[in-house]
């Protein structure tokens, strides 16, 4: 079975391309990319609308998927659906679930999930630390064996300075990237916004962006000290990204990704136009406005790496309840390209080429998986995108088994046309005309 | 005046106003023999209360009462909250049985808030978390206005715990608004960030803060802030900032000395000023029903009774 791509503007940043490209998919690969390939008779040729964009699948290297232990908020069946919807052809899923994803019994568990459901691929991260608890290494090799990309105590820091050199230098012998949510535990305490003028005048508890840059200071120095690869997720305050700019310059082995909202969203959503919204609550919270330009100044000039949604479905119940008291998070996948296109291309912080480089090549080249790349031979993961399609944000159409966006209402320029995971269609948008996928 | 009473942000200038004059009225009931009006016959107000008072329930209350309104007090420890209930299902559970107001004290910050959204009862904030406390900043307008006529370039001094103080807030918004000059003081690490931005002088020293005030309000010292180390003891605390007679000379000889209450005695404020001549403390109280009895008349819709009369 082949299939022709034909028409629309191939972005292809690995491979130099940016153009009118045909792509033969034969099976689950790329067979061939070019100009105007010839079709012989058992091809099917799909023709692409004009306006629409063909890229290499996007990545997306921080979701929490939820399953084992809260299925109640998502599984790996809603989760992958969610990531599809939203262009994404594969994820990297967090180890935080219940029991946490520190073995490989959970890590197979995962994968046999995501093959039953048969979306999005999914890349599982293990855990740094065994129970997640700080003390004592998790069998990273053998998390490593059964499939986990790299290893993060996610949702926490990994506790100690030694146990943190310590895994930066035992994953070097399988070139794992440490991922590290920064936050100085002591500096947290139980804040729920950005200390700052809003959390004053809300009387809400406050967390200085210090928090962040103290511990990223930290694990950017153990990198240097111990030639591991370092990555500092979800980053939100600019000290953080001064502290990754000052590593890189220095030669250490570190990337930093940056989520949707914090390039989008100002502590300030918290008071309004919903006061005390508990959809405007996540870890690392909204920061003020200084912080959130900082966050698209580091996209334009390449200080990031990677755009990753840290997609944290909670429950409606869970979220309907008092600020202090509500979880952490908010999802993701399914509002991400629309915000990166209306956000970053159309309002001319990047280009799109940039922004497949944020979304897929940056992503597959962290976490060492394939992808990221149209090249001949490669899985035929493609995303589909429709830079000028009108999007309106409705979170309870949601595919994601739970709806806490803050983005809900939203009219965006840009979205999803269709979603390839190895060469077979597992996503195509209705509201796009002309797309025959 | 809005649905709801949620924080002193909701009024407008001419609505505080008009609260305080009203609370003038009121605050004649109060002084007659039969103590009793029939305002609010036949109307349900609600008072639920997450966090202990004594001072606040108490007036509420009171007010309630003078105005013939049915009450009904529901306090955490006797209520479905410790079988885990959330605050939107004791709300909708409330709301089935059609209160007119309910009086929301709760340690979350922006639980009104929530329950606003849900009820169509009014809603009055109580004090909720770190946020606001409007009547308190209302009662503390009028005790001020009784002494001192009128607000606008008064020099008000808050002294103490700012950061979770929904006193410090909701007063910093009232006197703001009404054109006072507001000084706040407290130690570095009980200053909330940013609070310059809402129009007020900021002094670590205490001294600064209070020379030539016209009102100096005090506010409680928690003794479990020790632990979270922002001060190093009671001791040195009431060094620095305790409301002492020498202090009290710096401002003017009329200043009036203010405090919510409860008042740690000899931690941020000396007995003898406590006690002491120029103190307000008990009047602030007194006036607390009247200040309560004008804003649930007001939010009952004394606005359109005015209106049909």
């Amino acid at each position: 079975m082949k299939r022709l791509l034909k028409g629309g503007r191939v972005i292809d940043p690995a491979n130099g391309r940016d153009g009118a490209f045909d792509i033969l998919i034969e099976g689950d690969v790329i067979a061939r990319v070019g100009r105007d390939l010839p079709v012989d008779g058992d091809t099917t040729v799909v023709q692409i609308p004009a306006g629409l964009v063909v890229t290499p699948g996007l990545i997306d290297i921080h979701v929490h998927l939820r399953e084992p232990g809260q299925e109640h908020k998502e599984t790996v069946a809603t989760g992958t659906h969610a990531a599809v919807v939203g262009g994404f052809t594969a994820v990297a899923c967090m180890p935080n679930t219940s029991p946490v994803n520190d073995n490989a019994g959970v890590t197979e568990y995962i994968l046999k999930q995501a093959k039953a459901a048969n979306l999005a691929r999914v890349y599982p991260i293990g855990a740094v630390s065994r129970g997640q608890n700080g003390e004592q290494l998790a069998d990273i090799g053998e998390l490593r064996a059964a499939g986990c990309v790299a290893v993060t105590d996610d949702g926490r820091p990994v506790a100690t300075a030694l146990l943190m050199r310590r895994a930066l230098e035992y994953t070097q012998m399988f070139n794992m990237p440490v991922i590290e949510h920064c936050e100085e535990p002591s500096l947290k305490g139980d804040g729920v916004a950005h200390e700052g003028l809003q959390a004053s005048a809300l009387g809400l508890k406050g967390i200085p962006g210090e928090c962040e840059s103290i511990m990223a200071q930290r694990d950017i120095a153990l990198a240097e000290l111990t030639g591991g690869l370092v990555h500092i997720a979800h980053m939100s305050a600019r000290q953080t990204l001064d502290a990754v700019r000052y590593g890189k310059a220095r030669g250490a082995r570190v990337t930093c990704e940056v989520a949707p909202h914090h390039f989008i969203l100002t502590d300030e959503r918290i008071g309004a136009p919903v006061p005390y919204d508990t959809n405007a609550k996540m870890n690392p919270p909204l920061r003020e406005t200084a912080d959130r330009d900082a966050m698209l100044k580091g996209i334009a000039d390449g200080s990031v790496d990677v755009i990753a949604t840290d997609h944290a479905p909670h429950h409606l119940d869970e979220k309907h309840v008092e600020f202090d008291r509500a979880p952490f998070g908010i999802t993701g996948l399914e509002t991400c390209v629309s915000l990166c296109f209306d956000r970053l291309v159309h309002a001319g912080v990047v280009g799109l080429p940039r922004l497949i480089e944020l979304l897929s090549v940056n992503p597959a080249r962290i976490i060492g998986v394939r992808g990221g790349s149209l090249a001949e031979g490669a899985p035929a993961d493609i995303s589909v995108l429709a830079p000028d399609l009108a999007v309106t944000v409705h979170a309870a159409s949601m595919v994601s088994k739970s709806k806490n966006t803050p983005f809900d209402g939203w009219t965006l320029r840009g979205g999803v046309a269709a979603t390839i995971v190895g060469g077979r269609t597992v996503y195509v948008n209705a509201a796009v005309p002309g797309l025959a996928l | 005046m809005k649905k709801d009473l949620l924080g002193i942000g909701d009024l407008t200038r001419d609505e505080i106003y008009r609260v305080l004059d009203t609370a003038v009225a009121m605050r004649e009931i109060g002084e007659r023999p039969i103590k009793k009006v029939p305002t609010l016959r036949g109307k349900t107000v609600v008072n639920l209360f997450y966090e202990a008072s004594t001072r606040t329930r108490t007036s509420f209350e009171i007010a309630e009462k003078r105005l013939s309104a049915d009450t009904l007090n529901i306090a955490v420890s006797t209520s479905s909250v410790q079988k885990g209930e959330t605050l939107a299902d004791t709300a909708m559970n409330l709301e089935a049985m059609s209160p007119d107001m309910i009086v929301l004290r709760h340690a979350s910050s922006g639980a009104c808030h929530l329950l606003s959204r849900i009820c169509k009862s009014r809603i009055i904030n109580a004090g909720d978390g770190m946020h606001e406390h409007p009547t308190q900043a209302l009662l503390d307008a009028f005790t001020i206005r009784q002494h001192k006529k009128t607000i606008e370039g008064l020099k008000v001094a808050i002294v103490g715990d700012l950061l979770h103080s929904r006193v410090l807030r909701s007063n910093v918004l009232l006197l703001t608004k009404l054109g006072a000059e507001v000084w706040v003081s407290g130690p570095p690490t009980l200053v909330p960030r940013g609070i310059q931005q809402l129009g007020v002088k900021v002094s670590t020293s205490v001294e600064a803060a209070i020379a030539d005030a016209d009102v100096i309000m005090m506010l409680r010292i928690q003794q479990e802030r020790m632990q979270g180390a922002y001060f190093p003891s009671l001791r040195e605390y009431f060094q620095l900032f305790g409301m002492t007679r020498e202090r009290v000379r710096l401002a003017r000889p009329d200043v009036i000395i203010m405090h919510p209450g409860p008042m740690n005695r000899g931690v941020e404020i000396a007995s003898d000023v406590a006690d002491g001549p120029h103190s307000v403390i008990l009047e602030q109280v007194a006036n607390g029903v009247a200040v309560r009895m004008a804003v649930l008349y007001l939010l009952a819709g004394g606005v359109e009774d005015e209106a049909a009369a």
